[in-house]
């Protein structure tokens, strides 16, 4: 493999497109005849529909169409991932409400209409009479006797509840010389995709064919639930992921609103477009996190962890989106050991129907959570024992190990090295000088604060296997097609979808290194199911992890059968076969020798080839990978708070990760930049709030706090390269390393910055009111 | 109702009569067919619909498309010149500085505006010039970067 073009941080040939605005993404486009779909969506957070009348909109001007959910006739939205064990109820979830909404946003009518704005004028005329029912956001208070009901088929809003136990933990807190305790609120965050989400549906009329271009960041397994919902065979039906604007998430699952798209198209033969406004986005675009947790965690007085007990009440929002029940289950649950060795672990989880948008994977899906957990623990015992928090993380760290390490909730562990992740962090920082200028700081009155955060996540899912006995609803496997033109230029053609991440260029550099084709030789095509072999798409940190591997495997098959067309073009027996730098040539004679481009005509061309081998110069590839991969690392962050107004500052952020080696270390590191800003989001500014109503309070930019660019310091990005054993390459993924890392270490910051003034917890985000309230209670003398 | 408007879009001229409440944004893109501005928010936060209006930065969602009667606009379209890019889009492609590519067209915009009112920003001048304008793939910090590239670049 060259080394040249494997590890070199050239520029994407995603961009050119990107920075002239010659990219199309789904609101891009028109077609000929084209109507477009507006929705009106419920204002209120559950009601009994009594009364709709649109008779109004139907003769509103440019109205081509209206249709209620009396009218759709389209399947119930499908839930895909159903964890075993559960107790699972899934709720009865319709692309346009019937008699009852649900959440603010609910979709309770559709108007087809010749421009978006003729739409949203006749939307003022349809006419709806709720009975408002009472609303509960909070996941403790919705299962609780008494709670509104939201489905009359299940009790006590409880969706599943799923426990995960390996260990005795009962011996753990038995033996505990210590318990630590905390409850944690995992805010509800909102995705913010810069791109809204689309949908364009054309049916082809008496074909029965059915194209849809959708904002989605998995077309097959989206074509697949698009069949489910609305009867169209699989063979008629074309999903297409145009150029994606961002998704961390909220653009996995499926939504009424292409359903509803493809309906009108159907209906009236005619190409329908639906775009949702960035309103629409905050009320019914699925959000992330929104999970209560209790926990307590048991140790020695020598720091070493015993146990853990935890339970969490996650909240679904109205019904079960695409693949929520996995998120808070297992993706969470599944990781609470973190970077440690934790003889006992046990967490209950309560998937509870609240009145609020449902959620879904937002970018770190549930690792975030269980990494917020234990790095808050393991602060927290360090804090009661009077030890430093890296002492404490030391003490529990896994030793370095490379092929396999078993933790107690089941999983094995690919590799890892965390001390010396650790080791590096604190070096690069000069820990101990660090701590040296906060107590100086505190001396001078000043609130410095010095947050870590370790991590392991759990990714490039996943075995096939393994996602049917965890009750996922497909396969996890990916796909590539790699084709190699007469003239040696290479198509390839991938399963999953990248919108953002860079693999049409990194995925260029594997084929190119192991080939020896030019990288701009190599064009990658995806998102398209007409043209790509299925694929499980892009989501938990998968693309490279997977599909990497895929295509790895597939060029190296393309690579053994053109040294077998040298070998025979060469008159050489195959063993006496070498390669080097795109040269297939005869071991210790250079000038005998075929490039692949020799290679790939001849076998194009099929004049002269072995004896029965068929021609073309292409391969495909299904890999199923044999574990996960799991990536790590060692964050720090250091904060200053401003004791007259309880603004915290973030003044130094520095990221160790370890993803493996690195294709391109120029996008690894920008994946850890948005990464790590998205997670600092959680713990400083972004919530959205319901308030008791079941309205959304932060619907829109201007209330719901995102990062932006004058908040923010210079990141440090550092990493460690621990390879993979299981990987053809080693390769782990970065997509979400920066987010699970970064929440909790920025928390921790603030935390110790706030520890003298007897603050020991607090509720993200830290807004300037809600830290300046904490300062301010835990001044008062008790009972004050 | 509709009034009549003539509006140039990267030296083009469109004489067409619009409803009155007719945003920039929609007017540029679904007239002027240059969807390379974007509409990302609806409440004039985002910043992907940034463009020149007369040489000087607006964010086309929030002026009405009878506003810009007679005007000038520059969209991301415009921006490179025979078939050359601009100094700031070579630099947003040599950073790295844009993922989803969705929010860029405006930054770019609004990297072309800072840059008119402040040749040689200093970092800080840089993430206070560009907090209009929302970016969630990137962290901010090569946009960061893109921009100080540019700015050596163009001061040459």
């Amino acid at each position: 493999m060259s080394s040249r073009i494997f590890g070199s941080g050239i520029r994407r040939r995603e961009d050119p497109r990107l920075i002239t605005g010659a990219a199309a993404y789904t609101d891009d486009m028109t077609l000929p005849g084209m109507l477009h779909a507006v929705m009106l969506r419920s204002p209120h957070a559950h009601a009994t529909i009594t009364r709709i009348d649109v008779g109004g909109a139907r003769t509103a001007p440019g109205v081509v169409a209206v249709y209620t959910g009396k009218d759709v006739t389209l399947n119930p939205m499908p839930c895909a991932w159903l964890p075993p064990n559960s107790q699972l109820k899934i709720a009865n979830y319709p692309t346009c409400a019937i008699d009852t909404v649900r959440y603010v946003g609910d979709i309770v009518a559709v108007v087809i209409a010749d421009s978006p704005q003729q739409g949203y004028d006749a939307l003022d005329l349809i006419e709806v009479d709720y009975q408002p029912l009472p609303s509960v956001i909070d996941p403790q208070k919705s299962c609780a006797p008494g709670a509104p009901q939201l489905h009359a088929d299940i009790p006590n809003n409880l969706a599943f509840q799923w426990t995960v136990a390996g260990g005795d933990v009962d011996a753990a807190f038995a033996a505990a010389e210590i318990v630590v305790t905390e409850r944690i609120v995992q805010q509800r965050l909102i995705p913010n995709a810069m791109e809204p989400r689309a949908a364009l549906a054309k049916w082809a009329g008496m074909s029965g064919e059915l194209t849809l271009w959708n904002t989605t960041q998995n077309p097959h397994i989206l074509r697949f639930l698009t069949s489910v919902v609305t009867g169209i065979a699989e063979d008629k039906l074309r999903v297409v992921a145009p150029e994606v604007g961002g998704g961390f998430g909220c653009k996995i699952p499926a939504y009424p609103g292409e359903f509803l798209a493809i309906f009108a198209s159907r209906k009236l033969n005619r190409p329908v477009k639906w775009t949702e406004t960035r309103s629409e986005n905050y009320q019914a675009t699925t959000h992330g996190r929104d999970h209560v947790q209790e926990i307590e965690l048991a140790a020695k007085k020598d720091g070493t962890i015993l146990g853990i007990r935890a339970s969490s009440w996650s909240a679904m929002g109205a019904y079960l989106s695409t693949a929520a029940p996995g998120i808070p289950t297992i993706l969470h649950g599944l990781m609470l050991s973190g970077v440690y060795n934790v003889p006992a672990i046990k967490e209950d989880v309560y998937g509870v129907y609240t009145t609020a948008t449902p959620v879904e994977a937002y970018r770190g899906a549930g690792r975030p959570e269980a990494t917020f957990i234990i790095e808050r623990m393991v602060d927290k015992l360090a804090a009661a024992l009077s030890m430093d928090p890296v002492a404490v993380r030391r003490k529990n760290m896994i030793p370095r190990f490379e092929n396999g390490h078993a933790v107690a909730t089941g999983l094995t562990y690919d590799s890892g090295d965390y001390p010396a992740s650790l080791q590096k962090l604190l070096d690069h920082v000069n820990y101990d000088a660090l701590r040296q200028e906060q107590a100086a700081a505190r001396k001078a009155g000043r609130l410095m604060g010095i947050g870590v955060g370790t991590y392991v996540e759990i990714c490039g899912l996943g075995p096939s296997q393994v996602a049917a006995a965890v009750g996922f609803q497909g396969g996890l496997w990916e796909s590539a097609i790699v084709r190699v033109h007469p003239t040696g230029k290479v198509n390839v053609f991938i399963g999953a979808s990248p919108h953002g991440q860079g693999e049409e260029t990194t995925f260029a550099q594997l084929v190119a290194a192991e080939i020896g084709v030019g990288v701009d030789d190599v064009k990658v095509i995806h998102g398209d199911t007409e043209t790509t072999p299925m694929g499980w798409g892009t989501y938990g940190s998968r693309t490279t992890a997977v599909g990497g591997a895929a295509l790895i495997l597939a060029t190296r098959k393309v690579k053994e059968k053109a040294k077998l067309i040298a070998a025979h073009l060469l008159e050489a027996a195959v063993e006496d076969m070498d390669y080097a730098d795109g040269k297939f040539f005869v071991k210790g004679s250079s000038d005998r020798a075929k490039t692949i481009q020799d290679i790939a005509l001849q076998a194009n061309l099929s004049w002269n080839m072995p004896p029965g081998m068929e021609g073309g110069l292409e391969a495909s590839m299904f890999y199923d990978p044999p574990n996960f991969t799991y990536p790590f690392g060692s964050h720090l962050a250091i904060v200053e708070i401003e004791k007259e107004t309880g603004i915290v500052s973030l003044t130094r952020y520095v990221a160790i990760d370890d993803c493996g080696p690195q294709i391109n270390p120029v996008i690894v590191e920008g994946q850890v930049h948005g990464g790590v800003v998205q997670g600092i989001g959680q713990a400083l500014w972004e919530e959205a709030i319901y308030d008791e109503n079941g309205q959304l309070i932060t619907g829109s930019m201007m209330d719901y706090a995102l990062p932006r660019a004058d908040r923010l310091p210079h990141i440090e990005v550092l990493n460690t390269v621990t390879p993979s054993p299981h990987h053809p390459l080693g390769l782990k993924g970065i997509g979400e390393a920066g987010t699970i890392a970064s929440t909790v270490t920025v928390y921790n910051a603030v935390i110790d910055a706030l520890r003298p003034l007897g603050v020991e917890t607090m509720q993200m985000p830290f807004t300037p009111e809600r830290v300046w309230k904490a300062m301010t209670a835990a001044a008062k003398p008790a009972g004050n | 109702m509709t009034v009549r408007v003539s509006i140039t879009v990267n030296g083009r001229r469109f004489d067409k009569d619009v409803e009155p409440r007719q945003l920039l944004v929609h007017f540029i893109r679904d007239l002027g067919g240059f969807t390379g501005t974007k509409v990302g928010c609806d409440t004039s936060q985002c910043g992907s619909c940034t463009v020149l209006l007369d040489g000087i930065a607006v964010k086309s969602c929030t002026c009405l498309a009878a506003q810009a009667d007679g005007a000038e606009v520059t969209t991301i379209e415009g921006l490179a010149a025979d078939g050359q890019l601009h100094p700031i889009q070579e630099a947003f492609w040599n950073t790295h500085g844009l993922q989803c590519g969705f929010c860029t067209p405006g930054m770019i915009m609004a990297t072309h505006e800072l840059l008119r009112t402040n040749a040689t920003p200093t970092d800080e001048a840089i993430r206070h010039g560009l907090a209009g304008n929302f970016c969630r793939c990137t962290g901010y910090q090569n946009i960061v970067k893109a921009v100080r590239e540019a700015a050596t670049v163009m001061a040459k």
